[in-house]
């Protein structure tokens, strides 16, 4: 079965166990919102960075997938295919 | 070389805009710094919890990418704990998520283990084992008033949270909304603003609404309470019935400070800012005011103040300790961090140069200490981001 694969910034890692990336098995397309429910499982930290107690991504958490960032696709509804790769950027942000 | 004694010493934390710094001090006259922690995460929250055998430092911090979260330190900053799931979280049905901490309040040494915290979206929040997990206060969240709560310009919180010796009286303001009060600890909240101005809406005496910018108890008398308004300086002898102006003597009715001493009558201290359209001290000459006689009078206290200041010092960026004689502690937003070991009568500079100071929160630690808290400190690893 092919994974998908979260890639993390290197600021998050320590949350991960140091890992740089996250992967889980998928035997066809799931929702960015499952995804995230499935790589960060075993790691509440790393998800409450992402995410909020309503589930909504962080304002200044981007995902990119297939290079589109999902808030111009459908956000947590944006479809990820077998063996793609998302990115997670923290935005350009902050004085 | 430092040698170990048993000793009472001083820790001064200082959050700040870009993280958090601790100062250290057996004599309050020579502080060493450390820092920064959480480095790149706003500290608007500070409580030190000295009731247990070791002192629990508890932070607010937020990340502007990574959202807010509560984690505490038991050994002084050496370490910090991040509850895996989140110390303060809304709970499902709420809809609403946390934005961030506004206030950390380590409750009587009656009632150990009870933290209070005052958050953004305006709530108020109650933990029973230490700070590690807060449960939302329900009857505040619904209450009727709510979603007539503004925001103020930092957003709308509940910053002030008191709590009587009893515990069944506490008192919270918020911005704005005004100050609620609870007869029954905290079960349920009836707003209590009559005499506070509201200048800034059509009926200037509105049952709710004022923007209270903090509210502390007087030490010895029950019942008595001292606010700082968005303009107006105000007391109350009837545990909120009533307020009253207490302003006049001082340069200025405008500030964000309100601090009372721990175990004296009628003592109070403010920092006054010259007027909502004008945030600076009064002709750029910073003080602090004290009262002893609960706002009958003020003092000027400037000694060891810088001639000139234009930075504002913000709500929680003061605070006293419990030693005798009580010490005042304040940072303004050019980062400059002031202490007093003489209840105001003159100021040393702590730090400067830090980023805008949101919060400083200062406790006396007793314990075996080192007498070279700068190798102590140094010894102490500072961890950097809010991740770590």
């Amino acid at each position: 079965m092919p994974d998908i694969t979260v890639v993390l910034p290197s600021v998050l890692q320590p949350l991960a166990g140091g890992q740089s990336y996250l992967t889980t098995p998928a035997d066809g397309a799931v929702t960015v919102e499952s995804l995230l429910d499935a790589v960060t499982g075993d790691y509440p930290v790393l998800a409450r960075r992402l995410r909020d107690e309503t589930g909504s991504l962080r304002r200044y958490v981007n995902i990119y997938v297939n290079g589109e960032e999902v808030r111009r696709l459908k956000g947590l509804d944006t479809e990820v295919a077998a063996g793609q790769e998302v990115l997670i950027i923290q935005s350009v942000a902050g004085g | 070389m430092g040698c170990m004694a048993t000793a009472e010493s001083y820790v001064l934390a200082i959050g700040t805009k870009k993280g958090l710094w601790l100062a250290r001090s057996t004599d309050r006259k020579e502080w060493s710094l450390s820092g920064p922690y959480f480095l790149m995460s706003e500290i608007p929250s500070i409580g030190i919890d000295t009731r247990g055998d070791n002192p629990r430092i508890m932070v607010g911090v937020r990340s502007e990418h990574w959202g807010p979260t509560v984690a505490h330190s038991d050994d002084l900053g050496a370490t910090w704990t991040e509850p895996e799931q989140g110390a303060i979280k809304f709970p499902e049905g709420t809809d609403a998520a946390l934005e961030r901490i506004w206030q950390i309040y380590p409750d009587s040494a009656s009632r150990p283990g009870v933290v209070w915290a005052g958050c953004e979206p305006i709530s108020v929040w109650k933990s029973t084992d230490g700070g590690e997990h807060f449960e939302l206060n329900r009857g505040l969240w619904d209450h009727p008033h709510r979603s007539e709560w503004g925001a103020g310009y930092g957003g709308a919180a509940a910053h002030s949270i008191v709590v009587n010796p009893s515990g069944e009286n506490v008192h919270v303001a918020m911005s704005t909304g005004g100050v609620y009060r609870s007869l029954d600890g905290g079960a349920s909240w009836e707003a209590r603003n009559k005499g506070i101005s509201a200048y800034f809406m059509p009926d200037p005496n509105p049952e709710f609404g004022q923007c209270v910018h903090k509210i502390a108890a007087d030490a010895a008398v029950e019942g008595r309470l001292y606010a700082q308004n968005h303009h107006g300086v105000y007391r109350t002898d009837d545990n909120g019935e009533n307020w009253i102006s207490i302003a006049d003597g001082l340069p200025a009715d405008f500030g964000f400070v309100m601090l009372t001493h721990p175990r004296r009558e009628g003592t109070a201290w403010v920092i006054p800012i010259k007027a909502d359209s004008e945030r600076i001290p009064p002709d750029g000459r910073l003080a602090v005011h004290r009262t002893d006689d609960a706002g009958e009078s003020w003092k000027r206290l400037d000694v060891g103040l810088p001639d000139h200041e234009y930075n504002a010092v913000l709500r929680d960026a003061a605070a006293v300790d419990t030693a005798e004689p009580t010490g005042v502690y304040f940072g303004t937003r050019g980062g400059s961090v002031y202490a007093s070991a003489d209840e105001g009568e003159s100021f040393i500079e702590v730090a400067s140069h830090l980023p805008d100071v949101l919060c400083v929160r200062a406790a006396v630690v007793s314990g075996v200490v080192s007498t070279d808290v700068a190798a102590e400190l140094a010894a102490a690893s500072a961890p950097s981001g809010l991740p770590a």
